[in-house]
């Protein structure tokens, strides 16, 4: 069975679908009901670079539907630092599991694991690639604040350059006739390459190095963290580190029902004093990842989420 | 200008190999794909912007005493796509080979990108390349998705 390594692999019919399964198990993944759709089913956690909130999540996702999940562990303590190939990882863990998660360095990573493995790979991030599960609850968090996707207009704000949330989702956008800003000092812009392919695309982008004046009629913010673990050369990252820094200050000629959302973790481009105000959706964001994955776990696995989840599912 | 008259403009070769219909300009590209350079020991003659009616100009490379390869022709395939392949034996032509660039490139060049999971050498999935255009070429890393033209691609044969 296929996986989920960018958002080519779905069709928008299928997005939707997804999204809906997603909507109805939200009960579950907030632990008012019980429904084991995963039990006897077995997750491979393989995070070859940090990660808190796809892993967790990941993991609290299979957990909830009554599955169970095999972490890969710390990489220094795993056959990776004696120099296993990824290819050899995927064999074991492909014996071991049903289906498997993962995060990579290494653009291309989760492909090459597909071509490797029988299971299916979900993507969690493969170097400045893609990150379609992220996708998927960013697309969830939209949908859930503005009621549709199709028509929105999207700001992209900060690292452009090396931000895989920012490639799957623009690509995910596009498909859905959103107009794109992209917001970004020169030297973390959006790949040409990327660009290119969203224009073939039909994509409607403005881009910019003036994030406030492309607020006022925003729909979404997105904001990004600059990476400084992307930068070899510590001048580089000096020269745009802090070069937007969100405050509630800023917000007071916004649409009222726009969101600001952000794949955390932040570092200063959100101030504080947002969160308390009605556009912050970052962390309604976070959670959403669990029930994002929990209907991608069930797609991928060929597990049919009920249409009455609260009929099929028991109470604690 | 005659096909013969133009290939009588360096010596019939006995054995060998002549690539006939390179693009005009790409000669060079196609010694360098082919690893033939200042070490290379058997002669080679390089004839360049010969008039073609085919192709408004070309140019023609003959390899003496060398037959080229599948892998060979494979790496050719990138640079002239169109280009005859005959090998020569006791100075007649023995055989004329296919050149075909395919949907895919397998095996044949690495991705450029140097982040990308197939720059990991012990790593044993083909390195294959998807031919987004043929001209000019655009080759995208079935793995990382990353687009790459001739310039960067030369650099990187396998």
């Amino acid at each position: 069975m296929s996986g989920l390594i960018t958002m080519d692999d779905l069709t928008n019919e299928e997005i939707i679908a997804i999204l809906d399964d997603a909507e109805r198990l939200l009960p579950v993944a907030k632990g008012e009901l019980y429904l084991p759709l995963l039990q006897g089913r077995i997750l491979g956690n393989l995070f070859f670079e940090p990660s808190t909130r796809t892993r967790m999540s990941f993991e609290t996702a299979m957990k909830r539907l009554g599955g169970d999940v095999v972490n890969l562990g710390d990489v220094k303590t795993s056959s990776v630092v004696k120099g296993e190939t990824l290819f050899d990882t995927i064999q074991m863990v492909d014996g071991y599991t049903d289906i498997i998660a993962m995060r990579h360095p290494r653009q291309g990573a989760a492909q090459y694991a597909q071509d490797s493995a029988r299971v299916p790979i979900l993507n969690g991030g493969d170097g400045a690639g893609h990150h379609p599960t992220q996708t998927m609850l960013d697309l969830f968090t939209i949908r859930q604040a503005h009621g549709r996707l199709d028509g929105l207009k999207v700001v992209l704000a900060g690292d452009l350059r090396y931000g895989r949330t920012v490639h799957s989702l623009s690509h995910a956008l596009t498909r859905f006739d959103c107009e794109l800003v992209f917001a970004s000092p020169d030297l973390l812009r959006m790949p040409r390459d990327i660009v290119s392919d969203l224009e073939a695309h039909g994509a409607k982008i403005t881009e910019t190095e003036d994030l406030y004046s492309m607020m006022k009629d925003a729909d979404v913010i997105y904001m990004t963290r600059i990476q400084k673990e992307r930068f070899s050369d510590e001048d580089e990252y000096a020269k745009v580190a802090g070069a937007y820094k969100l405050h509630a200050n800023d917000l007071n000629d916004v649409k009222a029902n726009m969101i600001i959302m952000h794949p955390l973790p932040r570092v200063d481009e959100i101030h504080p004093s947002v969160d308390a105000t009605r556009h912050a959706r970052y962390f309604e964001q976070a959670f959403n990842g669990v029930v994002a994955r929990m209907a991608l776990l069930c797609k991928l696995l060929g597990v049919s989420v009920p249409k009455n989840v609260e009929k099929e599912g028991s109470a604690f | 200008m005659s096909n013969e008259h133009s290939m009588r403009r360096v010596t019939a070769i006995r054995n060998g190999t002549v690539i006939d219909h390179i693009p005009q300009g790409h000669a060079m590209t196609v010694l360098e794909m082919l690893g033939i350079n200042d070490k290379t020991s058997v002669p080679v003659s390089l004839v360049m912007n010969v008039p073609s009616k085919k192709m408004g100009s070309k140019d023609i490379i003959k390899v003496e005493d060398r037959e080229l390869t599948q892998g060979e022709l494979d790496r050719l395939a990138l640079v002239a796509p169109d280009a005859h392949v005959a090998i020569i034996r006791a100075y007649t032509v023995a055989e004329k080979m296919t050149i075909n660039l395919g949907a895919e490139v397998v095996n044949v060049v690495r991705c450029t990108m140097s982040n990308c999971i197939t720059s990991n050498q012990r790593e044993p999935l083909p390195h294959r390349l998807k031919v987004m255009s043929r001209d000019p070429l655009q080759l995208r890393c079935h793995y990382c998705g990353r687009t790459q033209n001739l310039v960067e691609l030369v650099k990187n044969v396998i």
